[in-house]
This record gives structure tokens, sequence and C-alpha cells, in this order.
């Protein structure tokens, strides 16, 4: 069992600057009216399985504390039900403000955020090809990418949706392409945070 | 009654069941769904991950082809991703004019423009709220009796952007199924989430969350489970093996989509439905009222 953690964080060591790219978000200055009340930790279904709670999180963000965050199990452990946002009673974007913390530590190529960063970049790039998610291709890709020898044990599972018509090979695309390409391109360009 | 349909990338794959039963469903009921010309995929929450505002745009890009198409201005789909990820957009561009404007830029380079006002619903709502549970149980040939289902609505349609309902205690699935001649169960996990993509990047997270799931419905004496989202139907389907190794359990509860219990009910083929894809096998709930 974990002992009591005492921290004391003196202003002086604080990253304010972190609290400022939250604001950053639309919506994101709503975390100003965090009460700490903890009713986002008691509604998530993972916090068992993460390092900090949400509040805990929360109350870091605020505190500064820009590294352990990111570093933190806790972001990639939520799993984006929005349970939280939906009971927040000071109607904070919790989940919203989650997806931000996830891009600003795959965009730093933070330690943990590798697993799901692949996950996300076989996806975008199935997208990009197809403008659709061809659901076996990107499988197939996401296992190769991560753990091509573990990847045996999620054959089972893969045989069983193939054998049942569930993991077609091919698929459609969207005609218009090149369109959706360019409304990508654009988006990246002025996505920023 | 015709509708813009929205079917989304799951359904031509692992959800391929869903699109042959939604489309089974639609055609016994009379309601026309037009499939939404060059769709794109939602972005789910892959693109969440990577950039907002593309994520946004992905999505504003379907809704700019529901105006062009000339069906009306309602737009419908089945996945529970697509569905908030659409109806988060529509929320986000009235909400936030930097959105809005970032948005419109990025469309522009293909020549397309969203004005705005697409009403996104999910299947489940157009059956109970529009075609109408009278309608509904005017098609029952065979009641579902005796079927105990537990209702399963999955996270993200009973959230911040979702269904009005009971964001705790749904009872929109209950009362279709309950029309369809079944029993829904009673149960404490109706709205708890699956674990979703966490299959992929922290697989023992996801494979507890439906453990607990099935365990919470077999407690219930359900018969099978009824869902209304793809990621939920994989995860708590294709992984039933992998989580009977690995907690020593034994469950062997089919897991089918609603729309396929409706089908049965309105005497549709087993196959039409697709209850041969489920990989717990479903057939015998199918045997059972055909």
């Amino acid at each position: 069992m974990r002992g009591v953690q005492e921290t004391v964080l003196y202003e002086e060591a604080m990253d304010l600057k972190f609290l400022d790219e939250v604001y950053g978000i639309p919506g994101g200055d709503k975390i100003k009216d965090c009460i700490q009340c903890g009713t986002c930790s008691g509604s998530c279904p993972v916090s068992w399985a993460m390092e900090e709670s949400p509040r805990k999180i929360f109350a870091m963000i605020r505190a500064g504390m820009r590294d352990q965050v990111l570093d933190s199990l806790t972001i990639w452990t939520c799993a984006s039900c929005y349970q939280c946002a939906e009971r927040c009673p000071q109607e904070i974007k919790i989940t919203d403000i989650m997806y931000m913390l996830k891009r600003m530590a795959i965009r730093e190529d933070r330690r943990r955020s590798r697993k799901a960063r692949a996950l996300s970049e076989c996806f975008v790039n199935v997208v990009n090809r197809y403008g659709r998610n061809r659901e076996t291709e990107l499988m197939a890709r996401f296992a190769l990418m991560t753990d091509p020898l573990g990847s045996v044990a999620l054959a089972p599972v893969g045989m069983s949706l193939f054998s049942r018509g569930r993991l077609p090979l091919g698929g459609s695309k969207v005609r218009d392409i090149e369109g959706l390409r360019k409304i990508v391109a654009k988006a990246q360009e002025l996505g920023g945070e | 009654m015709r509708y813009s349909y929205y079917p989304g990338c799951s359904l031509d794959a692992t959800g391929k069941q869903y699109g042959e039963s939604i489309h089974a469903v639609a055609k016994a009921l009379g309601v026309e769904l037009v499939e939404l010309d060059d769709w794109n995929c939602c972005g789910a929450t892959a693109y969440m991950n990577v950039n907002e505002v593309l994520s946004f745009c992905l999505s504003a890009r379907n809704l700019a082809l529901v105006g062009k198409a000339g069906n009306g201005k309602e737009l419908v789909t089945a996945c529970n991703a697509c569905y908030t990820n659409l109806r988060k957009t529509e929320v986000y561009l009235n909400q936030f004019p930097e959105i809005r404007e970032k948005v419109g830029q990025a469309l522009a380079e293909a020549n397309m423009k969203y004005e705005g006002g697409v009403v996104t619903k999910h299947f489940l709502q157009v059956l109970v709220e529009d075609v109408g549970l009278e309608r509904i149980k005017a098609n029952v040939k065979r009641p579902l009796t005796g079927l105990r289902v537990a209702p399963y609505y999955g996270c993200q349609i009973v959230r911040p952007y979702g269904i009005q309902d009971d964001p705790d205690n749904p009872m929109m699935m209950d009362r279709f199924l309950e029309a369809l001649g079944a029993t829904p169960t009673q149960y404490a996990m109706k709205v708890m989430c699956c674990g979703g993509s966490l299959m992929g990047t922290r697989e023992e997270v996801a494979l507890r969350l439906c453990r607990n799931l099935l365990l919470c419905a077999q407690e219930a004496k359900a018969d099978c489970i009824a869902v209304a989202c793809p990621l939920c139907q994989m995860n708590l389907d294709a992984y039933q093996v992998a989580i009977n190794r690995n907690y020593g359990t034994n469950f062997s509860l089919p897991i089918v989509y609603f729309t396929q219990l409706a089908g049965l009910a309105f005497g549709l083929k087993s196959d039409e439905l697709g209850m041969q894809r489920c990989i717990v096998p479903a057939t015998q709930i199918a045997a059972r009222y055909a």
C-alpha cells in the first residue's frame, strides 16, 4: 500500500504557462471554476487503473505541474466516456481537457504516449489514404507497429471476426479524396495550440 | 420518412450485422435511409488525440454534405462515436466562433460550406421518437416473449452531446425492447463504459470493464445483451473468449444489436439480420423466435 505522500510545491517552482495552455482550448478556461469536489474521480469507470485520479490531475494542472501531468498514466487511461463531463457541477469540459493533455504528450513524444500515438497515427494514415477507416488495415498496421510478435495473441480475435465476414479485405473510399486532403492540410495548418 | 444516413466506417466491417439489420428494419417500417453521398470517417477518438480543429473539420464536411444532398436536415447514424462527434461538432461550431472560423476556412479549400442546422439522430431515437412505439408494436409478428435482455446503452449516447434521456438510467432502449415483447433486465451498468479503444492501448483495463459488464448482466439473468454501438459490440463479443481465459469465467452471453432483436420480432430472417456474424453464438435466440 502506498503511504501518504506530502508534497509542498512553492509558487516559484510552478510552471504557470501550463495553465495558459489549458485556457487556450475552447472552454478550457472553465478549469478556473474547479472546486475539487471529486465528482469526476468518483464517476470515472477507470480511476482504479490511474495513477492520479482526475480530480488530482486538475489540481496538478492548476499547480503548474506540467511534467508530472504529461507523464502521468492517467491521461492514457481515460477512455473518453464523458461520464465526468456529464456530472461535473462546474460544467468543465474534463474529457476535452484530457484530449488536450493527450495531444500535448504525443507532440512532446512522452514515453507513455507511444502506444496511443501509434494507434492514432495508424488511424490517421488509413483515413488520409481512403477518407474512411478500413478496420482490417488499421488492426494489421497497429499490430505490426506496436507488437509484431505479440500480435499472434490477437490473431484469434482477428480470425473470429474474419471468419464471420467482419474483417473484409479492401473497402470503400471517399470519391473527392483530393478535396478531403486539402481540408485536412488546412486544418492542420490552422489547428495550432 | 426519409433521412440522410451516415453509416460510419465500422458498419462495413466489424459492425456489418448492425448495418444489415438497420437496413432490414428500416425497410420493414417504411423508413427510407439515403446514404450520405461521399461521406468520410468521423475521426473517432483518434483524431482528437492529434488535432482538435481537424477532428471538427471531418465531421463538418459530413454535415456540409447533408445540406447538399437535399434530403432534409436530419442525419441518422447508429454508431455512438460517430453520433457524438457529429453532435459535438454542431455544438462547438455554434458555441465557439474561433472554431467556426477555422473550420469554415478549411472547408473552403474544397469549395465546401456548412451553414449549420443539421440535426443528427441516433437510429434508436428514430425508432422510438419518430416511428413511435405504437407503430413498432404494430409491426411485431413474433413477440420476443420470455427473452430477458440487458439493455446496454454504452457511454457516449447518454453523455453531454447525447440523447434526451436520463444520463444515469436511460429508458429509451428499455421501452423499445418492451415494445418488442422482450423483458429488459434491471442492472446497474447500462451506461458504464466498455473501454472503447483502450482495448488496443490498455487491454487489461478494457477487459476488466467488459468482464464487469458481462458479470452484471449475467447476475441479472439476461439471455443476451442488446447494444447500440459497434465498438461496444466488438469489445464484448470478440473479446469474450479472452475475458473467460483471463478471469477464469465461463461467459457465453450473445451480444446483439437492438436492431437485430427488432428484426426477429418483425419476422425477418435470421441471416438478413446477420445473426450468424455474432461470435458468441446468437443463432439459438433467432431459432427460438423463428
